[in-house]
């Protein structure tokens, strides 16, 4: 447990130090709170009250997964502002391309690491896809490997599946439960705010219907994951409330195991003119995350989205997981590597980050247990 | 209350640590403790809500070099077919595009070439003054192991070395070649080169002529905790004699390319020693981030772990980037990252003075 008297003594900021007393007592902070952390000049004061919690929760153990990314097509109506990713079929740029079930069981015939234990698989609304694409891909995925987690679909995704599949959510959920399907990703919520779903992804679904729909995936007893994209255009308040949205929801579920914070990379997307956050903006929001999301067990960071170096130091700002190995990622990319989707980190390497940090790693699955041996 | 915390609590009430308690420091895994102990280190010393920096040029006259130190990607061996040293007029022509861009340091250094002796710098460092000192161009070069080496095969003295060259023109002189003052390290990594004695010595041969100068610390090759201790603890030792240092920069080895080889060390490592560096280098006045070695992302995190200043704005490098180190860094983005970490960028000159906020922009 970490030292209190230090912890307090060590915290700059005056404002952050009422925050300090609740942080240690084990309170809830308040949307209040969440502003204070957000806009206090003590950076290193946040973050050592994320860290406080973190070891609370966690000591030093610091997660991480042998992973691989899918994204089995870029093809989407969705036309979020923020995105370098989809491609309609109409568009210039990069080749829209869908996977067949086929072409991703063969993918994964061809990865190097035999004892991934998470598939994680993500990709663009396509309406022509039928329903029994999904099933398949999923199906593909669990004859292929077995043993891993599958973590597949973000809520976004899941609605059109149900579009698409003429029945109910419920029914939806069910099948793809059998089909081999282990949780659902957190994409797609960006910010839960409505003016930020007005000005960037109008045509995606709803914050109200993104909870809903969540709540349907904690109904059918499916593990989820949650994330917010930041550093566009949303304000210091929509940040909180979203961490306070999700955080109600928990209080509801609790199927929610990790929250990602993802550092949003303007290059190449319609919103290219706006500065990228920075490394203390990453810092921030780990810390953010951590100090709010009280009933969310892991904060995870991101190193692709936040680069390896960062994400280390993220390991004392509030986060216990560094994610995965990745392998292929063709959503966003590092500065100057736009385009190219090989984006891996050796599980050795994840070691050395996590050991380097002075942190113990632990190596998970999908849903948080010990890898299958 | 651990042994660490009351250290850590000495050190931002102000008092001097003792090489044992640095000892324990080197233990402790609590970043954000270090951090905030070097911040309030940092605001003792720099009170303003300003983070500074330096517009410059780096440039490096000669890559010919025969001391052939492991660390090193850059050098060529004398007589080798891609050695170069850069004429007078390409270095002025360097400097020209410096000052258009509003820039007045020119960091000049270089290999320890034989053809290369005192004349060539009383040369050219008139040359360069001569064109540029109303330009207010600052004349920061050469580093300790160059200036032992020019003295040494034009048969001076090293005061007499130093002597001419301050008065061809030097301003003050970079803090390169310390590597880490520890003879342990410096007998494997560059066993040819100067010894960590020699270094302060010239150092204080300088701060004795009125030069002032900075000191780096390359850490992470074959060094110990122990042996970076040694290497603060002599500094601060010279520091107390002197108050020569006007700045303090760590940063890590970069591998790739040299024939030493090795892992490269990484964020935590480069804040906890930055941290470290600037609680028990309780006498020098600033500190600065190494974007260059650690990225922008990574430089910025830096200033709330006991640096105050940016460096230099570069517009070239040729060492780390030969060792597979190539980060960039635009004027605006500088001032970006500062002002994002809740600071005011400010540029001074290098001998840390403030410019004024309104003076020449690129």
């Amino acid at each position: 447990m970490p030292d209190a008297g230090f912890l307090r003594r060590a915290v700059r900021d005056p404002a952050l130090l009422r925050i300090a007393e609740r942080v240690l007592d084990g309170d809830r902070l308040s949307f209040a709170d969440g502003l204070t952390l957000s806009r206090s000049g003590d950076l290193t004061g946040v973050g050592r009250l994320a860290n406080f919690v973190r070891e609370r929760m966690h000591g030093d153990r610091t997660y991480y997964v042998r992973n691989r990314h899918i994204n089995y097509t870029n093809v989407c109506n969705k036309h979020c502002k923020f995105c370098y990713f989809a491609r309609s079929p109409r568009d210039g740029g990069p080749k829209p391309y869908t996977l067949s079930p086929d072409d991703v069981r063969e993918a994964l015939a061809r990865c190097d690491d035999p004892d991934v234990a998470e598939i994680h698989i993500v990709g663009g609304i396509d309406p022509r896809l039928p329903y029994s694409y999904y099933l398949e891909l999923i199906r593909a995925v669990r004859s292929a490997r077995p043993r891993a987690c599958i973590k597949a679909f973000t809520v976004v995704e899941l609605v059109q599946i149900q579009n698409c599949s003429g029945r109910s959510m419920e029914h939806v959920l069910r099948e793809l439960k059998e089909a081999g399907l282990s949780a659902v990703p957190g994409g797609g919520a960006e910010v839960l705010s409505d003016r930020v779903h007005a000005e960037l992804h109008p045509l995606k679904l709803r914050p109200a219907e993104w909870l809903k729909t969540s709540r349907l995936v904690a109904a059918a007893g499916i593990p989820q994951y949650a994330t917010m994209l930041y550093g566009h255009v949303e304000t210091d308040e929509e940040r909180v409330a979203h961490l306070i949205r999700l955080r109600e929801l928990q209080d509801d579920t609790g199927h929610f195991l990790a929250f990602t914070p993802l550092s949003f990379h303007p290059e190449g997307t319609y919103l290219a003119s706006l500065p990228r956050p920075t490394g203390c903006d990453d810092l921030r929001m780990v810390a953010l995350s951590r100090l709010m999301l009280d009933n969310v067990p892991h904060v995870k960071t991101f190193w692709v989205m936040s680069s390896p170096a960062v994400s280390q130091i993220a390991l004392h700002y509030g986060a216990d997981d560094l994610d995965g190995t990745v392998q292929e990622y063709r959503i966003t990319y590092e500065d100057g590597r736009l385009g190219d989707p090989r984006q891996h980190l050796a599980s050795s390497e994840m070691v050395r980050l996590i050991e380097d940090a002075g942190r113990e790693p632990v190596e998970r699955d999908g849903l948080y247990r010990a890898p299958a041996a | 209350m651990s042994a660490l915390h009351t250290i850590l609590d000495r050190a931002m009430a102000g008092s001097r640590l003792s090489p044992d308690d640095a000892t324990v420091l080197a233990t402790c895994s609590d970043l954000t403790a270090l951090g905030a102990a070097a911040d309030a280190v940092r605001r003792r010393w720099n009170p303003e809500p300003i983070a500074t920096y330096v517009v410059g040029r780096n440039i490096n006259y000669t890559n010919v070099c025969w001391v052939r130190c492991r660390f090193c990607a850059f050098y060529r061996a004398p007589g080798s077919s891609d050695g170069y040293v850069l004429q007078t007029d390409e270095i002025l022509e360097k400097i020209e595009e410096m000052v258009t861009l509003g820039g007045i340091e020119v960091l000049l250094q270089g290999g320890l070439n034989p053809r290369l002796r005192i004349e060539w710098f009383e040369g050219l460092f008139r040359a360069i003054k001569t064109r540029f000192s109303s330009a207010g161009v600052i004349l920061h070069a050469l580093s300790p192991a160059e200036i032992i080496y020019i003295a040494r095969i034009s048969r001076l003295d090293l005061k007499e070395c130093l002597t001419r060259l301050r008065d061809a023109g030097l301003d003050s002189i970079p803090g390169g070649g310390a590597e880490v003052l520890s003879e342990r390290v410096r007998r494997r990594i560059s066993p040819v080169k100067d010894t960590a004695e020699e270094w302060l010595q010239c150092m204080r041969s300088a701060h004795l002529l009125g030069i002032r100068t900075t000191a780096t610390m390359m850490y992470g090759s074959v060094d110990t905790w122990e042996d970076r201790i040694e290497h603060l603890l002599r500094l601060r030792t010279l520091q107390d004699e002197t108050r020569g240092f006007t700045a303090f920069i760590p940063w890590s080895y970069q591998p790739d390319g040299t024939d030493l080889g090795g892992a490269r060390t990484g964020a935590f490592e480069y804040l906890k020693t930055l941290a470290i560096s600037r609680i028990v280098l309780d006498n020098v006045a600033h500190v600065q981030a190494s974007w260059v070695t650690q990225g922008p992302r990574v430089a910025q995190i830096a200033l709330g772990y006991g640096a105050d200043d940016f460096g230099s704005t570069m517009m070239e490098e040729n060492v780390v980037s030969s060792a597979g180190c190539t980060y960039t860094l635009p004027l605006a983005e500088i001032e970006r990252l500062i002002r994002v970490a809740g600071y005011a960028p400010r540029r001074r000159t290098t001998q840390y003075a403030l410019l004024e906020p309104d003076g020449p922009r690129v």
